[in-house]
Order: structure tokens, then C-alpha cells, then sequence
């Protein structure tokens, strides 16, 4: 059992760099999800904490030891792979084993392993199939079991949700989230779907194009973007960026409209600034469909272009200074397309970006 | 006429088609085996005989010698031959192959499409039309009529053909499982035994028969490249049953059953890989 340190690590192809210099500490049994759009470089760092990549700078440890040169073999690490990577022509009882089997436990050792395995996973019933026998689900759980059979220091899963249907993804999620409950053991975990990272980690790294942008609990890059490709990619809806400037002490937007800057960011802002004013769906309601106790509101009329019932509340589509924004309704009622509402905006709840460098405006 | 004959009546003219078809192709060979065991006399009758009035060992006796009017073939020298050349050559090519073919389906390195390229463009040259550049290349050597000389040249034929099947039945097999492999323990050497050589295997056997059939009945160059019973294969060998003004069919026929039957022996055991591997499937797991 260990935790996993990385310091300044790079990735280079020739001369195209695709990971560049990132730092991350992750804790002894901590559940830390790497997320990011497609090409940002998640899985790269996953594999160069496995072995399987190079690491051409910086430096990897798993527990206190550099692994920067060890083959994964010598890692103690298992991981779980998007396709599951099940070894065909063995039965499930011996990819489970097989790990062991290579590593040369006695027979005795093995079986008790393995059921010890299958036991927590629930796939005794299955140990004399093939995988070519096992559903989609069933082969996650197997992957999963082969992992911690051998009790290692890490977990490393990647993407290993992203084969199977809708359903069976969220009943897969609430497996692993168990899983690590009662294996408790330190797991990082690589994923493009942000309800995933959300629900799963004790603490979400965001990255693109190789950086990393933002480290934190789901609360934290949930409630607190450091920039605006946080805030877009985290919570869905993405959260509503509309581009203004500050005029008169107020938030303008192109069509003139303003808000006012929320009083604690007034301090942050200078006369002038171009930013994007940032909202989430959840903080624009109509008047007596809210649900925050919000402290600061500040009203404003929109009209509805589209309503789209999702049952215990509405995503109304409209669009403020030119562009399409979401708000909810919740407790719905029905609301006719072209209908203008009166809207109140949390303004506690609402962000400020700088628009030249995306940053958040944060009061020091 | 109702959809259910329609379909029964086709599929009952698709079966007569195919009948027919192995039927013309079977019948030289045929007419070899049954021409092994019947006097020259009667192969040569006309209008031929079709059903065997007599059947015979003694065109056996004769190529082995136990017959006493006729000049004794050196049939095990050849078979030897064939057998050592063969099976040698079908091995290094296999082992090539696999190296090959793992690293073409595996690893990036420089002009790798341009090496798989060249490849099969040597494919395309025929045999023949190397014999003369090969024929004073090895007589320069001194490898004419060793058995090393035909060895080599079948290897170089064959390696093409073993990396290109072989890289084809690496590439299918999905990179993770390697890679799983190694997490779980293996080197990457173990990781190619354990898992994707016993995945590939069905691919490497139909490799290994395809290589080995090629030496076994090439005839064209080791017809150049040989002389004595040194080196001469059984294809080769069947030349000697020629002379000047006659042939003689009933021996010709005889040694030409020597050589198809372990062929036919090989094809049968590994059948069952052929199978496999063109029906491949379930690695995806």
C-alpha cells in the first residue's frame, strides 16, 4: 500500500511533446480520477505510472521507491484496461491467477486467492467460463477481480467504462466506488466523462493538452473553476460563459444588459476589464422555481426558445446578449416557447473569468 | 414454384457445381495413386483402363530396388533430402516470420512501410527468374548441390510469406493483452509466450504448412541447384525415370504417392489449426 508521487514528468513522441512537466501527489488509498477531453493526455500519464509508457523527464514514485526505470512487473501496480484486455484462451479462473501463477505461488495459495477474489466480485458462478462466454459486465467485473487478486499497491483503471451500455456504466460506477470501500487501496483512475470523475473521486484532476488545469475534490472544481475550461467541462449543463465587460461597476454585456458584479468579486475587478461572466443553470430560475437560499439575486427577463422536461425540473434554453444560456425550472410548470419570464440570478454563486487569460477572479 | 424448392433446388445445384469442380480437380491425382499400383501396360492402354484389372507393389519393389531387372532409384537419399531441406528451411522461415511479423504488427521504426513494401514486391518475383543470378551466385559460393543452397533459397521464398500471414494474426491480437501481461507480472518475453504466441498459433501453423509445402514440391530451382543424391529432392528425383527414349510412368507414379502422402499427412494434422485460423475469432474478448 503505498501513494503515488509525480514530479515534473514529461512525455515526448521525437520531438512532439505531449505531456508537459506535471506534478500531482496522490495519497495512500486515495481515489484520484484523471479527466480531460480526448488527446489531453490522461491515459498517457496513466501508463507511464504503469510501465507502459516511457517517462522521458521528471519522476515517478510509487511509495518511496523511484520507478521511473523499473519494468511493470516490478511496480506491484495492476490495472484495468478499456477493452479488459482478458486473456482469451484461459478461463476465468486463470486470468484471475494468472498473475500469481507467473509469480509463482504455490497452487494452494492461488485458489484461496482467486475465491477470495471471485467472492468479493461475485463471479464464483462464472470461475470455469471463457470470456468469450461473459457479458460486457461481467467481463468488467473479471478485469476488475484480476486486479486485486494480487494485492498491489495501486489500482490503475483506464477508462474502464466506456465499453459498456448506459446502464450498466452507472451500476458498474457504484461497483467500483464499493470495490475501493472494501479493498481499500490507492486507485487512479482515468476517464473523459465528467459524472464519472465526479462520483468517484476523492479528488479530480482536470487536464488539457498535457497540463494540468485544476486539482481538487468534486466540491472544489465543482463550486470553485480556476478557469474557464474547468468550469465548461465540469457539471452538467456546462456552466453558461458569457462574454461582457466592466462598465459602471456592473457586469455589461454585448447588448448592453448588465448584472452586477457580485459584491464579493468587487474588489477583484478593474473598470473596463474584459471577462466572461460565468453562471450555472441551477442559479438562473424563475421567480418561485429556485432552490438555493441565495443571498445576493439580482432579476432578469428572458424569453424561452426551447423547455426540456427532465422531470423533477425543467432546462430552459434562452439567450442573454445574443447567446444561448440554460437556466432550470424547478417544481416545473408548463411554459410555452416564446414566453418571457422573469429570471433571478444567484449572484453569490456566480464567477467572474478574466477574458484574456481565462483565469478566474477570485478575491486575495 | 415455392420459395422453399427454389432455395432447396439451389442449394442442391450449388452442391452438384462444387461435386463437379473437385471432381476434375481430383482426377490427374487420382489417376497418379491409381497408376502407382498398376503395370505400365495397362497405364498405357488404350482407350485407358479405369477400374485397376491388376493391382501392383511392384512399381514399390522396383524404385526401392527389390526387383532385380531394374536400376534401384535412391528414393531414401531423396526423401532424406527433401525431408531435411524442408523441415529446416519451413523452421528458420517461421522463426523469422514470427520475429518479422510480431515487429511489423508491434513496433514503429523507421521505413517500416517501405520494408513491408519491398516484402511483398519479392513476393511478385517469380522463382525461376532468379535461378540464373542464384545458380552462379551459389556455384561461386561452392553451395551447388548442398543441401544448405536450396535450404537458403527456400527460406528467402518463404520469409515474405510467413511475416506478412504471421504480422496478420499478431495485429489482431490486441496490444492490451501484452500489456496486461506485463502488469501482471510476465517480461515481455514471457508476455509473447504465455499469451500472444498460444493466440497466434493457429496463424503460425498455417504459416508453417504453407512454407513447407512450397520446399517439399518446388521443383524449378532445385532442379538447377542439385546434382547428386548430395542434395536432390524427391520432386527432382522424379526426372529419373526418364531416359532417353522412354518414360517410365509406372515408377514415375509410384514416387509421386511417396511424396504427396506426407503432405497429405502434415494437412490432415494440423487441419484443425488450418480451421482456426481462417475462422478466426474470440481474441476481441
Amino acid at each position: 500500500m503505498a501513494g503515488i508521487t509525480i514530479d515534473n514528468v514529461t512525455k515526448a513522441y521525437g520531438k512532439l511533446e505531449v505531456v508537459h512537466g506535471i506534478d500531482l501527489d496522490i495519497a495512500h488509498n486515495e481515489f484520484v480520477v484523471l479527466v480531460g477531453p480526448s488527446g489531453c493526455g490522461k491515459s498517457t500519464t496513466l501508463r507511464m505510472i504503469a510501465g507502459l509508457e516511457e517517462i522521458t523527464g521528471g519522476e515517478v514514485r510509487i511509495g518511496d521507491r523511484l520507478v521511473n526505470d523499473l519494468p511493470p512487473r516490478k511496480r506491484n501496480i495492476s490495472m484495468v484496461f478499456q477493452n479488459y484486455a482478458l486473456y482469451p484462451h484461459m478461463n476465468v479462473r486463470d486470468n484471475l491467477g494468472f498473475g500469481l501463477k507467473i509469480a509463482g505461488q504455490s497452487a494452494a495459495r492461488i485458489a484461496e486467492r482467486v475465491d477470495e477474489a471471485a467472492d468479493i466480485l461475485g463471479l464464483s458462478e462464472l470461475l470455469d467460463r471463457i470470456p468469450a462466454e461473459l457479458s460486457g459486465g461481467q467481463r468488467q467485473r473479471v478485469a476488475m477481480g484480476r486486479a486485486i487478486v494480487r494485492h498491489p499497491d495501486a489500482f490503475l483503471f483506464d477508462e474502464p467504462l466506456s465499453n459498456l451500455d448506459a446502464k450498466l456504466r452507472v451500476q458498474m460506477r457504484t461497483e467500483i466506488k464499493k470495490l475501493h470501500s472494501k479493498v481499500a487501496t490507492t486507485i487512479v483512475y482515468v476517464t473523459h466523462d465528467q459524472v464519472e470523475a465526479m462520483t468517484l473521486a476523492d479528488r479530480i484532476v482536470i487536464m488539457r493538452d498535457g497540463y494540468i488545469e485544476q486539482i481538487g475534490t468534486p466540491m472544489e472544481v465543482f463550486n470553485h473553476p480556476v478557469n474557464t475550461f474547468v468550469a465548461s467541462f465540469i457539471g452538467s449543463p456546462p456552466m453558461n460563459l458569457i462574454p461582457a465587460d466592466i462598465a459602471s461597476g456592473a457586469v455589461r454585456f454585448a447588448d448592453g444588459t448588465s448584472v452586477p458584479v457580485p459584491s464579493r468579486l468587487v474588489d477583484c475587478v478593474t473598470e473596463g476589464q474584459e471577462v466572461v461572466f460565468g453562471i450555472r443553470a441551477d442559479d438562473i430560475t424563475p421567480i418561485g422555481h429556485g432552490i438555493h437560499e441565495a443571498r445576493e439575486i439580482t432579476e432578469i427577463e428572458l424569453e424561452v426558445d426551447l423547455a426540456e422536461l427532465l422531470g423533477a425540473e425543467t432546462l430552459i434554453y434562452s439567450r442573454l446578449a445574443g447567446q444561448e444560456v440554460q437556466c432550470k425550472m424547478f417544481d416545473p410548470r408548463d411554459t410555452r416557447n416564446g414566453e418571457r419570464l422573469t429570471f433571478r440570478l444567484s449572484l453569490d454563486r456566480a464567477h467572474i473569468f478574466d477574458a484574456q487569460s481565462t483565469k478566474t477572479v477570485r478575491p486575495r | 414454384m415455392s420459395r422453399a424448392l427454389k432455395k432447396r433446388l439451389r442449394a442442391t445445384g450449388l452442391w452438384l457445381t462444387t461435386f463437379l469442380l473437385m471432381v476434375i480437380i481430383s482426377v490427374p491425382g487420382l489417376w497418379v495413386v491409381l497408376s502407382a499400383f498398376r503395370p505400365n501396360r495397362e497405364i498405357l492402354a488404350r482407350p485407358p483402363i479405369w477400374i485397376p484389372e491388376q493391382v501392383t507393389l511392384n512399381n514399390f519393389a522396383k524404385i526401392f530396388g527389390f526387383d532385380e531387372g531394374q536400376v534401384a532409384i535412391p528414393v531414401l537419399s531423396y526423401f532424406i533430402n527433401s525431408l531435411v531441406i524442408a523441415l529446416t528451411s519451413t523452421v528458420i522461415a517461421l522463426v523469422i516470420g514470427m520475429a518479422g511479423g510480431y515487429a511489423f504488427a508491434r513496433f514503429r521504426f523507421r521505413f517500416k512501410n517501405a520494408w513491408f513494401l519491398g516484402l511483398m514486391l519479392f513476393r511478385t518475383v517469380p522463382g525461376i527468374a532468379l535461378s540464373l543470378p542464384v545458380f552462379m551466385l551459389w556455384s561461386r559460393l561452392g553451395i551447388i548441390d548442398t543441401k544448405l543452397g536450396l535450404i537458403i533459397v527456400y527460406v528467402s521464398l518463404n520469409v515474405p510469406f510467413t511475416i506478412w500471414l504471421i504480422d496478420g494474426f499478431f495485429r489482431q491480437i490486441p496490444a492490451s493483452l501484452s500489456e496486461a501481461a506485463q502488469v501482471d507480472g510476465c517480461t515481455r518475453w514471457q508476455a509473447f509466450w504465455r499469451i500472444e504466441f498460444p493466440l497466434a498459433r493457429s496463424g503460425i501453423a498455417a504459416a508453417g504448412v504453407f512454407a513447407f509445402l512450397t520446399s517439399w514440391n518446388e521443383y524449378a530451382l532445385a532442379s538447377q541447384l542439385t546434382r547428386s543424391t548430395d542434395s536432390k529432392t524427391l520432386p527432382v528425383g522424379l526426372m529419373d525415370f526418364t531416359s532417353q527414349f522412354t518414360i517410365d510412368w509406372a515408377g514415375m507414379s509410384a514416387m509421386a504417392v511417396i511424396i504427396i502422402v506426407p503432405a497429405l499427412i502434415l494437412t490432415f494434422i494440423v487441419q484443425k489449426h488450418l480451421i482456426a485460423g481462417l475462422t478466426f475469432g474470440g481474441v476481441k474478448g
